[in-house]
This record gives C-alpha cells, structure tokens and sequence, in this order.
C-alpha cells in the first residue's frame, strides 16, 4: 500500500450522520474490478449522478474546490454498514487519503488502515469546529501529520489524534501486516499445537 | 479465586497468540467463511504468492451473486455474477477448502449454513468477509466481519490483528408477547439506543426474552448487531444450542462431542463480570415494530405514528429525521398501517431460517397476496425442510415467487432489486437509501409481518390478523 506520513490538501466537510458504505459505493459496482476505469465514478454514485451520467449540482463533490479535495471532515459513524472493502477503494480513487470523523464503522476504520487511507478520530466538537471552518472559506486547508499524530485546521489549530502503533507502523512505511505477522511464524505454529490439544474437537 | 470473567473475555483470551503493548492483539481464527464477493482477498493472495494456511479450517458457498431462479452455473445468464460463483469454485478447488457451490444442497448464505452445518461452535473465533458475520455469535463464540485485506490476512496467517472493544451487556428483561421476534428485540434496541450505540463494544445479549428465544430468534438478534454498531454479538450458548448443533455436519461427533458439550458449559458470563456499559431493554413493551426511515434506528412500534423531527432536540438527529422522511416520502403523524406496500421479501441473513418461513407460513395459510412477494429461504437444506413441511405449498398457493437461496433482495447483487421508486416490506437488515435499487424504500419488519404485508398489500400489525382467524 501506498505510504502515509503528512497531507496538506483542501478539505470537504461532509454534513451527515451514519453515512453508509452502501451510500459510499452502491452494491451494484462492487462486481467491477478495481481496474475498471470507470472505478472513481462509483463514489457515492447515487447521490452524485442523474440517470443520464450528469453532476448532481448540489452534492458536495461536485462542487467548485471541493473536487480537488483530499480530506474528508465527516460527522458521526461514517463508514457503518456493510465491510465492502470497495468503499475504500472508490475515495482512493478520487483522491481521497484521509477522513476525520468523530467515529467510523470499525470494518470501514480498520479497511482504510490496510489500504493507505488514514481515518482519524477526533472528537466531535473538533469536528464541528473543523466543518464549520471550512464552511466560511470552501478550499480551505488542513494538514494531517501521522508522525506526530496531529491535526492542524484551517485557522491553525492544533488537534492530537491517538492511533495504535502497529497500524501506524504499517502506514507510515507502506507495509503489508500480513510479512509483520509472519515474523510472529513460530509462535503461531506453537499455538496451534496447543489448540489442537486443548480443543480437540475442533480438528 | 480468579476474578470472573464475560464470554466475551473468556473466548478472547484463549484465543490471543500475541499481545502487543500499543493494544493489538493477533487473535487466533479456528473458521474463516468465504463467499463468491471475496475475490479481492483471494487476488490478493495470489499476488503475493501466498497459500491458505488451514484450508481445512476454511469453508467457501457462493451467495451475493447467486442467482434465486438458476441453479446452475450454465442456466446463470448475468454473466458477471456468474464470473464470481465461478472465481470461488476455482479459488476454492486451487487452496483446497470446504466449498459448497451453487448445486450443493448445503448452499446458502455464509451466516445461515454456519451454524445449520456445525461450522460455527460456541467458544470459537469466526471471522468472514461481511458485517454480518456477527450472526454466528448467537451461538456462544467470537465471530466479527472483516475487509478484503483482512480476509486475505486470515487466509495466510489463520490470524487478525484487533484491538480489543469494550464490553456491553444488553439485558432484555420481562417476556416477549404475542407476535413479537426477534427481530423486533433488535429494532426495539437500535430504535431505544441509536444506529451507533454500539461502535467499539462486543455485545452480550442476556435475560429472560433471550432464554426465551429459540435459536433462529437469537441469530436474527446477533445478526442485527452490526445495525447497532458492534461488530460483535453474543449469547451464552445453552441447551438450547446444544440441541441446535447436535449431528450437525461439522460439530464434533462421539467422544469430542462430550468433551466439546463440557467445555461449552463453561462458557457463560460469571456471576459478577464486570461490563464497560450495560442497558436494559424492557421485552414486555416491544411490539412487532418497523421502520419509516433510512437508519435502522428510524424503528417504531406498528401501532405508533411516525415522529416528527421537530419536536428532536438534536440538530443534526432532526435533519438526519428530515432527510429519511423526504426519502421515503412519509409524513410526521402518518400510520405506517395507511401506507401500501409494492412489494414484499422474505429472506437474507437476518431472516430465512425454517422458524421463520414457519411464522410466515402462518399467516399465509390459505389467503392470496395482494401484491408481488418473494421468498428466499437461507440455504438449500432449508429449502429442502421447508418442501417436506409443505411450506412452500402454502406459499406458492398464496402467489408468492419460492426462490432458490442467496442474499438476494437485501443487498440485490444477483439483480434481484426493487424498481425506482418502489416500496418494499423486507425481512432483511439495511434499509439505507439505494439498499435495495436507487430511489427505493426499504422497510424492515419481521417475517411474519411481511407475510402480513403481502396479504393486504399495506404495513399491517399482524397480530390483529392472527386475532381474527
């Protein structure tokens, strides 16, 4: 996956509670490979398009800066409902690294980690401020730097987000957990030996 | 003395292989269920020229783009659904796992033959590729939903990294009356609680209505949970559960069965365990409910009119309120019973099981739907049951379609989708805008509720059909 460390870029401010992964990519594009290349349309297709393929004026990603926006400030439990990886997937392919939200879906938090998409929690007060700063000056900026885990708006302010190292780890430097994980082969092995002794019917 | 423990902390202990200081731990996954959308896990093995790690603890069944009509990959003309089935069945036969295609008969949803074949045990840690997955924890273990990458991690490794959530106990107290699901106790939950009351907890439903559930009510609960945010549900197996799984294909048989029966017996919350959250639910006061909105927490009781958003404190709660009701094109006030019905689905994950299609079947006896109804039953064993119960008689006698099983209209990958515009009764467990087909409204209620719906052709409470008969 493609290395995090810091992004300065314009920011979206997405105004809505419990957006969904069904709302992110419809099920109807999660057949498609992610070498179609039509893959970015899929974002939020629904809300984004008419039935002829025309913008939708009034959805967001439509709209002026915001088409070259980078960071998403959303609202609360983005990303809940279905684990559709594709939802991660589709914001990569518009160019989208990183969403700030007060909350995620915990399949939707943990697919962005594997894949060089960074979801921060912030609280949600920080959120708002965060939304509504950008609101007033649509294109403005936010920096997000993943080495010292902090945030920095629009108007400057500083906000510390908390992430577990080993995500971190992998994310900073690109790394696939899964040659992580084989480091830890022989005490894998040891347990599975144990496992088949203490719950033999399982094997 | 050891300090008592939850389920939940007992399972997953036992099944810790590494525990970090930051807070990850690399859990241990004794089963690991895949189905014809996990294509992008399988790739990404490939890509790494990877292999599975215990392909005998790795079961596949094609079920999003199984077709309900076809029941041959020859006879499947959507030619790209067909290519996923097929991507399973070659991906399978290459790393050598459990696989049930589209003309096995032990075919069905990933969520529905888990525990009909034994796969999924109390005391287990499951994981799939869908947030569903945390159906099976109805039967005593540790079971969540999990990304592509993820999957493809399990693949290799047998493991996952988590971090550990923070426990909740849901208590539903008093008993379930007349016509009441489980379904409804999960509405009834998100509706009292909220669409996000669950982000970061493992939740074990406890209490007299859930003892008092059979084991197809307890699934449906545990299925909703992703509905309320966790990932995570479970309910200490019983006997119960133990009757449930006993002669199943993949349960332990002879001597591992008593030794597997007497483990399970431990497993249960200890008098005492402490949990980060506990909410009580009151079964007594849960009516066979439904959903006006698009968040399953936008759930009321049949009998209740729709609220009106301004009288919500919350801002953002009041245009979340506002936004659901210009989308399903209800108003503040109206009855649900006044609203028409375009088309009714019983199925999915959430409800397809042979208690289900028996409550359905009920109600259906002998009357005629009023408007196009579909049925799915969640596997082909189900299927077969249900035939030699005489249930799909019942149902084909009252015009309802009796379909093949897959997830079918709730999620609608197989093209099985409600028209623009369209209003569905549906037993299923999202009823997100677009769920079912752009511009479609999806309202979920249980199944006997949506037979109900397909006999009159509007939201009706059942229960005052059932007191007529």
């Amino acid at each position: 996956m493609e290395a995090f460390t810091s992004l300065t870029a314009i920011a979206i401010p997405f105004d809505q509670v419990n957006v969904d992964t069904d709302q992110i990519i419809p099920a109807r594009f999660l057949r498609k490979q992610r070498s179609d290349p039509d893959y970015a349309s899929f974002l939020f297709n629904n809300a984004r398009y008419n039935d002829d393929g025309s913008e939708k004026e009034d959805f967001i990603l439509n709209q002026g800066k915001y088409r070259h926006g980078q960071i998403i400030v959303a609202d609360e439990n983005w990303g809940c409902g279905s684990s559709r990886e594709a939802a991660v997937y589709a914001l990569l392919a518009n160019g989208i690294r990183a969403v700030i939200a007060p909350s995620f879906g915990d399949i939707h938090y943990n697919n962005g980690m594997k894949n060089g998409m960074l979801p921060v929690r912030l609280p949600i007060s920080d959120c708002n401020t965060l939304r509504k700063q950008i609101h007033e000056v649509p294109g403005s900026q936010v920096s997000i730097n993943l080495l010292d885990q902090l945030v920095i708006g629009p108007e400057g302010a500083k906000y510390r987000f908390e992430i577990d190292l080993l995500h971190k780890h992998c994310m900073v430097n690109g790394l696939d957990d899964i040659s992580l994980t084989l480091e830890y082969e022989q005490v894998l092995d040891a347990y599975e030996k144990k496992r088949q002794i203490e719950a033999p019917w399982l094997y | 003395m050891t300090a008592p423990k939850t389920i939940f902390a007992k399972i997953w202990e036992a099944h810790e292989v590494v525990k970090r200081d930051d807070g990850q731990s690399l859990l241990y996954v004794d089963r690991h269920i895949l189905h014809d959308g996990s294509f992008h896990a399988f790739g990404m093995l490939r890509d790494a020229s990877r292999t599975v790690r215990q392909p005998y603890q790795t079961f596949g069944t094609p079920d999003h783009y199984a077709s309900t009509v076809e029941r041959t990959l020859d006879e499947m003309t959507d030619l790209e659904a067909r290519e996923k089935v097929e991507m399973l069945a070659s991906n399978a036969d290459e790393f050598g796992i459990h696989h049930f295609g589209l003309e096995d008969s032990r075919m069905g949803i990933v969520h529905v033959i888990g525990p009909e074949l034994g796969i999924t045990q109390p005391g287990i840690l499951l994981c799939c590729g869908d947030s569903h997955t945390s159906t099976h924890g109805a039967m005593g273990c540790i079971s969540f939903g999990i990304g592509a990458s993820e999957a493809s991690h399990v693949l290799a490794t047998q493991s996952i990294w988590q971090s550990k959530p923070k426990s909740m106990r849901v208590t539903v107290t008093g008993q379930l009356g007349f016509g009441v699901s489980g379904k409804d106790v999960a509405l009834a939950l998100i509706a009292q609680e909220s669409a996000s009351c669950g982000v970061g907890y493992a939740i074990e439903y406890a209490g007299p209505c859930i003892n008092q559930l059979d084991i197809e009510g307890r699934l449906t609960l545990s299925n909703m949970t992703i509905e309320a945010g966790s990932r995570i549900g479970l309910i200490a197996p019983d006997e119960k559960t133990i009757k449930f799984l006993e002669g199943a294909e993949f349960a332990p048989k002879g001597r591992k069965w008593d030794l597997a029966v007497e483990a399970w017996k431990g497993l249960p919350t200890d008098e005492g365990a402490e949990f980060d959250k506990e909410v009580t639910l009151n079964g007594s006061t849960i009516a066979p409910m439904i959903t006006w909105g698009t968040s399953p927490q936008h759930a009321i009781r049949i009998t209740e009119p729709i609220p009106d958003p301004e009288a919500e404190p919350d801002s953002e709660k009041r245009e979340a309120m506002k936004r659901a009701l210009t989308y399903t094109g209800l108003v503040p006030g109206q009855l649900m019973t006044d609203v028409s019905v375009d088309r009714v689905f019983i199925g999915s994950c959430t409800n397809s099981r042979i208690q289900d299609l028996r409550l359905a079947a009920e109600v259906v006896k002998g009357q005629r739907v009023k408007v196009w109804s579909m049925i799915s039953p969640g596997s082909g064993k189900i299927r077969q049951q249900a035939e030699a119960e005489g249930l799909d008689r019942i149902f084909t006698d009252a015009g309802f379609d009796w379909r093949h099983s897959g997830c079918s209209m709730c999620v609608g990958l197989n093209g099985d989708l409600l028209n623009k515009g369209e209003r569905s009764a549906s037993t299923s467990n999202r009823n997100f805008e677009g769920r079912q087909g752009p511009e479609t409204r999806t309202h979920l209620v249980s199944p006997a509720m949506a037979a109900a719906a397909a006999i009159t052709g509007r939201f009706t409470d059942v229960r005052s059909l059932m007191e007529r008969r």
